[in-house]
């Protein structure tokens, strides 16, 4: 099963590198990884997408928890939730294809941010899947580089993530 | 308030701890450090020959005592010299402060000489660690370290304190208390957890106790003791849980595992209520984790560590929280109860599983059993020395036939199994209870990974007696080579053995050889009587491929035994 962790830290050289190295050290999978500071400049917020099975992410969260820098540890897959990811598609887009390319952008609600000649650079924020479907949507052979970012993701209603 | 240095904060804070004894070796980057403790005598620097002993000492001094053990080396391979120590005292849950130097802050991160990244080497096996780069987190850092180290489920602490650190002036004041918002160790246990645990225990047909290293380190052997004998289960300790309830009772039923006794592992697999207090469920004590649960039965899991509890079997009743206070709970709410289950039947099972006598060894004339060293040894010591083992077979049978009444007189290390703690591990003990008869169990392998701690012992007059079960092979190695090998003794012989006896007399000290059964008992009372203020080296040549019995193969169910007893 697919999980996203969310987990706030203490913003201090080495945190990111205990959360790291504990994923490996343990044998648990990192799909993605995000982590930026909060608005409290004392804690960083870091997201992790995992697999494993209920045991394995009992355990994920009880390691974590026991990280003496981690503060507080959140499964978002447990209740509703929103994801999203960032991607930053260059593609080719000269000829019949630019204006293909802008189409498609328009379709996926992406955003076209950098333009020249003969490329263009597209922002698309989603889920993973909808960012996933947009590649197979375009002709493979025109994209030249893309980045995505990993998950974000914040609870539904109420619950937040807050010491 | 005076300015101090980085040094001077150094030695304040290890003084406001109370700590008695640093265990450590100088260099270049602790020399402000080094030049600080000359200064003053309070806390006393104990001089080892490497650094892996310094920690190894540390951490022996902490196992017999209950106190955070202290040990300190310089950057570099001084550093990495300390990571096994500090890993053998991570994996047994061992409260230590480890303060390394460090290069100068301008210079990390330079390939500086004696530079490696410590915290990023030490990570993995500390239970947290610390790169102080401004003098004014020094004290505050001290006061953390002894914290986090000792509280929770306890472990080793690093402190990286680079040279510059340790030069610059600031304020001193130690902090009177300290609170982390990101860790509150979860102290008290459940009480709606702790009654259904009870409830269990009063309606068990056929009850277990199985009891490891987190009774010792909480200091529950009291409260343990009581329980079982309140309820008049069988118990079992595990190998770091020895000493937890005393060895020599009638309802102790032996260790259990993979050298378990056949009473505890058949008790372990066939009882319907399992207390299983302060242990995690190992591989090397429940053996295959499937075949353990296939058999139904309910766990009561207590322990300090949520991360412990289902981790490799699930259990029916977790409750976390602080050993001592969850049994005392236990013992108030099942006095209370007039009702006792009637387990005779249940106890005339496990008699004929003790009848079954797993732990008979055949004597064979002019060769010494190691079993009969270890007897005589616990016979001459009363039962009442601090046992440090070194680790394989000799490990193996010190914790089989030396019964531990009282908790803390073994030292072992169960979890990473690092040959060379054995002498360092003696070390330790000795400074820590200078009254005592300290005991070195080891083999000829094992004491040649820390040999050159004879030098520390003789510079410090310790008195420890060293039994080493000569056997002139890596034993444990062998007997799994004899038996899953097809006896090819890869590389488990050593052609060039020292004479121990002649080493041992080269550093000061007092060697003994014995070659024949009857020689045994003379030469200990000789080391323990005639030589009782003299470090001896009893070099023993023990019988060559003796096995240890009973044996469950690795990955194996706990009760598919193999046992010598019954082939004799």
């Amino acid at each position: 099963m697919r999980h996203i962790i969310s987990i706030l830290v203490e913003n201090e050289a080495g945190a990111l590198s205990r959360v790291a190295g504990l994923f490996s050290a343990r044998g648990y999978n990192i799909e993605t990884l995000t982590v930026a500071p909060t608005e409290d400049h004392s804690l960083s917020r870091l997201t992790i997408v995992t697999n494993g099975s209920d045991e394995i992410i009992e355990q994920i969260t009880k390691q974590l928890n026991k990280l003496i820098e981690v503060v507080k540890v959140v499964d978002l897959s447990e209740a509703a939730h929103i994801e999203r990811e960032l991607m930053l598609i260059k593609v080719r887009a000269s000829g019949k294809d630019r204006e293909e390319m802008k189409r498609m952008a328009d379709i996926y609600r992406g955003r076209i941010i950098d333009v020249t000649d003969a490329t263009y650079v597209i922002e698309l924020t989603g889920n993973g899947s909808k960012l996933d479907s947009f590649l197979q949507a375009i002709d493979a052979e025109l994209i030249l580089e893309t980045v995505r970012t990993g998950v974000s993701g914040i609870g539904r209603g109420d619950r937040v993530l807050k010491i | 308030m005076t300015m101090m240095t980085g040094a001077e904060i150094v030695i304040r804070c290890l003084q406001e701890e109370k700590v008695e004894y640093v265990f450590g070796y100088p260099g270049g980057s602790v020399l402000f450090i080094y030049d600080e403790l000359f200064k003053q005598d309070k806390v006393k620097h104990i001089l080892v020959r490497h650094e892996q002993a310094a920690v190894h000492a540390a951490d022996a001094y902490s196992r017999s005592t209950r106190h955070v053990g202290v040990a300190m080396v310089t950057s570099g391979p001084g550093a990495t010299n300390a990571v096994t120590g500090i890993a053998t005292a991570y994996m047994d849950s061992i409260p230590l402060v480890v303060i390394s130097g460090q290069v100068s802050t301008t210079y990390i991160g330079q390939d500086a000489f004696q530079e490696c990244d410590t915290v990023g080497i030490t990570r993995p096996c500390v239970k947290h660690n610390f790169l102080v780069k401004n003098v004014q987190d020094l004290a505050a850092t001290f006061k953390k370290a002894f914290y986090i180290a000792n509280s929770g489920r306890p472990g080793p602490v690093v402190i990286d304190v680079p040279k510059d650190v340790t030069a610059a002036r600031c304020k001193f004041t130690y902090p009177s208390g300290i609170k982390l918002r990101s860790y509150n160790p979860v102290i008290k246990g459940h009480s709606g957890q702790i009654k259904k645990a009870v409830q269990l225990l009063a309606d068990a047909r056929r009850p277990m106790i199985y009891s490891g290293g987190g009774v010792i380190l909480s200091n529950a052997a009291k409260s343990l003791t009581r329980l079982t004998r309140l309820l008049d289960f069988p118990i079992t300790n595990t190998l770091m849980g020895l000493g937890g309830y005393p060895g020599t009772d009638r309802q102790f039923l032996g260790m259990p595992g993979m050298h378990g006794t056949v009473e505890a592992n058949m008790a372990m697999q066939h009882c319907d209520v399992l207390l299983a207090v302060g242990t995690r469920f190992d591989d090397r004590v429940i053996g295959d984790p499937e075949d353990f649960s296939a058999i139904a039965r309910k766990i009561i899991h207590v322990d300090i560590d949520p991360s412990s509890i289902s981790k490799r079997v699930r259990v029916d009743v977790p409750i976390v929280g602080n050993v001592p206070d969850v049994l005392e709970e236990m013992i108030r709410l099942l006095e209370n109860r007039a009702e006792k289950k009637d387990i005779a039947g249940w106890w005339a099972e496990i008699e004929g599983w003790r009848a079954r006598q797993c732990m008979k060894y055949a004597m064979d004339g002019d060769v010494i059993m190691p079993q009969y060293v270890i007897e005589k040894l616990w016979e001459i010591t009363r039962g009442d020395a601090i046992v440090a083992s070194d680790v394989g077979q000799h490990q193996m049978w010190a914790a089989q036939y030396y019964k531990f009444d009282q908790p803390r007189r073994w030292l072992n290390s169960g979890g990473l199994g690092t040959m060379g703690v054995g002498l360092p591990y003696a070390i330790g003990a000795a400074f820590a209870h200078p009254d005592r008869q300290v005991v070195c169990v080891t083999g000829d392998g094992s004491i040649q990974m820390c040999i050159q701690e004879l030098s520390t012992a003789k510079q410090f007059g310790l008195p420890i007696k060293i039994v080493n079960l000569n056997n002139r092979y890596l034993g444990m190695v062998r007997q799994w080579q004899e038996m899953f090998y097809s006896r090819r003794y890869s590389q488990t012989y050593m052609d060039s053995i020292p004479d121990f006896v002649k080493l041992a007399e080269a550093y000061g000290h007092v060697g003994i050889r014995v070659e024949k059964p009857e020689e045994v008992e003379p030469a200990l009372k000789r080391a323990f009587v005639d030589h009782k203020d003299d470090l001896v080296f009893l070099d023993i040549r023990t019988a060559r491929e003796a096995n240890v019995f009973p044996m469950v193969a690795a990955g194996k169910g706990l009760s598919e035994m193999i046992l010598a007893s019954e082939n004799m």
